[in-house]
């Protein structure tokens, strides 16, 4: 279970590289539809979404996973405060620099190489700041549970 | 329209479908990068090693790629440190709180048709979209 996760990953981060959403300018050119707008991102995510919908209602006819003893899908279905929230301040984040979660932790194979060979640490402020706003969700989920008790 | 590149972007878009697909047929779960990760910053017993190892992998997959064509995969980014650090913080917090990001909510949870990721997906593609037009189109605002 634990090789499959290497080397799923590993399809995931060269599926990345590969459509060029390592690049924060293609990025941003999708999110600037104002601008010269760069389609490429609504190509990405239509190829990825239609493989795994394909591949979503085959393997759901499968009682188990085939190394795990569990399928661990979410269930939820309300939609809450927290789920808009999160979702917007992530967009705000996302069109700040261009950059989500996947991509930011694939390009530390490959973004701290830009700029002609040179060693660019920029990519770790980046991926310093999601995990820190990431333990800080954690903090703040603690001290709520807390709360609750 | 220049910088449009359908054909990388649909073999790209097709194997990040495949990862997603594999890893819930293989190992029951979601792809979902931001709940990955941020399964680690609270973590239990034996739910680890394979979070680390999918990360582990995501960074040997973009390398192997950078190395076999040599080439750059991005420009060097020219953002500034305060909108790195302030870009990444909202994007930690926000997809956590939100519960998934591009992939979690995108590639698996539309697939899944999950009510939740329909309506997360055009939250913060909206957010985002609006980010960019107040930088890039409103004088003033990016100050």
């Amino acid at each position: 279970m634990n090789f499959a996760s290497l080397a799923v990953g590993l399809v995931f981060g060269l599926g990345l590289a590969i459509s060029g959403m390592l690049n924060p300018a293609k990025v941003l050119g999708f999110l600037d539809i104002a601008g010269a707008w760069d389609p490429t991102l609504a190509v990405v995510m239509a190829a990825g979404l239609g493989v795994n919908a394909i591949a979503y209602r085959l393997t759901m006819r499968r009682a188990t996973p085939v190394l795990a003893a569990a399928f661990q899908v979410p269930a939820r279905r309300d939609i809450d405060a927290r789920l808009l929230l999160g979702s917007a301040l992530f967009g705000v984040g996302w069109g700040l620099a261009g950059i989500c979660p996947g991509p930011a932790l694939a390009s530390l194979g490959t973004g701290a190489w830009e700029g002609g060979g040179a060693f660019e640490p920029r990519i770790l402020v980046f991926v310093a700041a999601m995990l820190g706003g990431m333990g800080l969700f954690a903090l703040f989920e603690k001290s709520g549970s807390a709360a609750r008790r | 329209m220049q910088d449009f590149t359908p054909l990388s972007g649909a073999i790209g878009g097709a194997l990040i479908g495949l990862a997603a697909a594999l890893l819930l047929a293989l190992n029951g779960r979601i792809a979902g990068i931001s709940g990955i990760v941020g399964g680690l910053l609270s973590p239990r017993t034996g739910d680890v090693l394979w979070r680390v190892l999918f990360v582990a992998g995501l960074v040997l997959g973009a390398l192997l790629v950078r190395l076999c064509t040599g080439a750059p995969l991005a420009a060097p980014v020219e953002l500034s440190t305060l909108t790195l650090v302030l870009g990444g913080v909202l994007v930690g917090f926000g997809t956590r709180l939100g519960s998934g990001c591009t992939s979690g909510h995108g590639i698996c949870g539309l697939a899944r048709l999950s009510p939740r990721s329909a309506v997360a997906v055009p939250v913060f593609m909206a957010s985002a979209m609006l980010t960019v037009f107040l930088l890039r189109h409103v004088p003033g605002a990016g100050q």
